[in-house]
């Protein structure tokens, strides 16, 4: 096959890959999944990813009120590993997520202190409140960096580490670099760092594929980070060959 | 009322920050006899010089931070501990509160000679004893 021809049939769409809501005690209550998925697609968004800390109770919610509004929703989880170094898992089905957060669950200690921490709330499509995680989401897990992602793969899903440019909670900030064992699909960088100037202002990314994210936790931050993405559709298994650059896929980043 | 300075103790200090570079000098073998720390890891190189002493977990940081030839505490436990221990030409790592390394942090530190000692309070204790004991970095007061 021709790959010029290829990536002529292919399409130019925008991508979030990191939004959180208000399961997440950090976020903001009005990041209802209603809401966050309309404001996705307000913001010009084609394809978003839910992910709450360590969980993905809201996820299902997002990717329904996606659909009404012709918003792809990737179900996902921001998961914080032993060292306190914060991974976004993305999976193609909401089954796969959810066999995930049951493995991160078993593993994830503490309640959460709504006093300290803030609520979590898991809500409907509706935005109506269907209960509380009593979890403390906000934690660290016991799980290694290479259990993560090694359970991450084993249930489809692909790993891509949060925010690298800062100074906490992130790959290079608390291991000082990338580990060169660590199988990881992607690093994200904030919103502070323009992603066509990644690769220059942050040091030891060179060979990793990049994507920027929101990592919203208001609705008025949906949308000052996203990236383009050159696929045939906005779903997982693009991303995916995106990230690889399979196929004529690829992240744009100028 | 004892404010805990003795005569004894003050001359020890003095001792080794006044003309410890000369003739006073702690190992880390010393470090080890003293303190009760055990060497999980890089047992060769038990007879570095301390130059210092440094606490932090986030590894970007130490590695902006610390000092030449420190002894490092920190909770972290990953491989990579060890490259940066590497980089600021430390002394030793000590684990704190219990920590075990990973088997990979052990096969690197055994590799490079960087000792990894285990100690079961907090950094901050030990960190309180180093000091107290003359280990203090040539910036201290500063």
């Amino acid at each position: 096959m021709n790959p010029a021809r290829t990536a002529q049939a292919l399409k130019h769409f925008r991508a979030d890959t990191h939004i959180h809501t208000c399961l997440s005690p950090c976020g903001d209550l009005e990041m209802g999944p209603r809401d966050v998925a309309a404001q996705s697609r307000h913001a010009g968004l084609d394809m978003i990813a839910v992910c709450d800390h360590n969980s993905v109770e809201n996820a299902g919610a997002v990717m329904r009120a996606g659909d009404h509004v012709g918003l792809a929703v990737l179900p996902g989880l921001e998961i914080c590993s032993r060292e306190e170094v914060h991974v976004v898992a993305l999976f193609e089905t909401l089954e796969a997520a959810h066999q995930m957060q049951e493995f991160v669950y078993a593993r994830l200690p503490g309640e959460n202190q709504r006093e300290i921490w803030g609520e979590q709330i898991v809500a409907n499509e509706k935005n109506e409140v269907l209960g509380e995680n009593l979890r403390l989401l906000i934690g660290a897990t016991t799980l290694n960096l290479y259990e993560i992602v090694r359970q991450v793969h084993a249930f489809g899903g692909l790993c891509i580490a949060s925010h690298v440019d800062r100074p906490a909670y992130s790959l290079i900030g608390n291991l000082g670099f990338i580990p060169p064992d660590l199988d990881i699909d992607g690093i994200e960088v904030s919103f502070r760092v323009p992603l066509c100037r990644a690769r220059q202002s942050v040091n030891g990314i060179a060979g990793y594929p990049c994507v920027t994210a929101s990592d919203a936790h208001f609705l008025k931050d949906i949308g000052r980070a996203w990236y383009g993405l050159q696929v045939a559709a906005p779903c997982f298994a693009e991303l995916r060959m995106a990230l690889k650059e399979e196929n004529g896929r690829r992240i744009i980043t100028n | 009322m004892d404010l805990g300075v003795h005569p004894g103790r003050i001359g020890n200090h003095l001792q080794c920050r006044i003309y410890g570079r000369i003739e006073a000098l702690m190992k880390t073998q010393d470090l080890i006899d003293r303190f009760g720390l055990t060497a999980a890891a890089g047992k060769d190189g038990t007879d570095r010089e301390i130059a210092g002493g440094y606490c932090g977990d986030l590894l970007s940081e130490v590695m902006a931070n610390a000092p030449i030839g420190c002894v490092w505490m920190t909770i972290q436990v990953h491989q990579n501990i060890v490259a940066v221990a590497v980089l600021r030409e430390m002394a030793a790592i000590v684990l704190a509160m219990d920590n075990q390394p990973d088997p990979e942090t052990c096969e690197k530190a055994d590799r490079e000679n960087i000792p990894i000692l285990l100690y079961s309070g907090t950094s901050y204790e030990l960190a309180g004893k180093l000091y107290a004991a003359g280990i203090v970095n040539e910036t201290a007061g500063q």
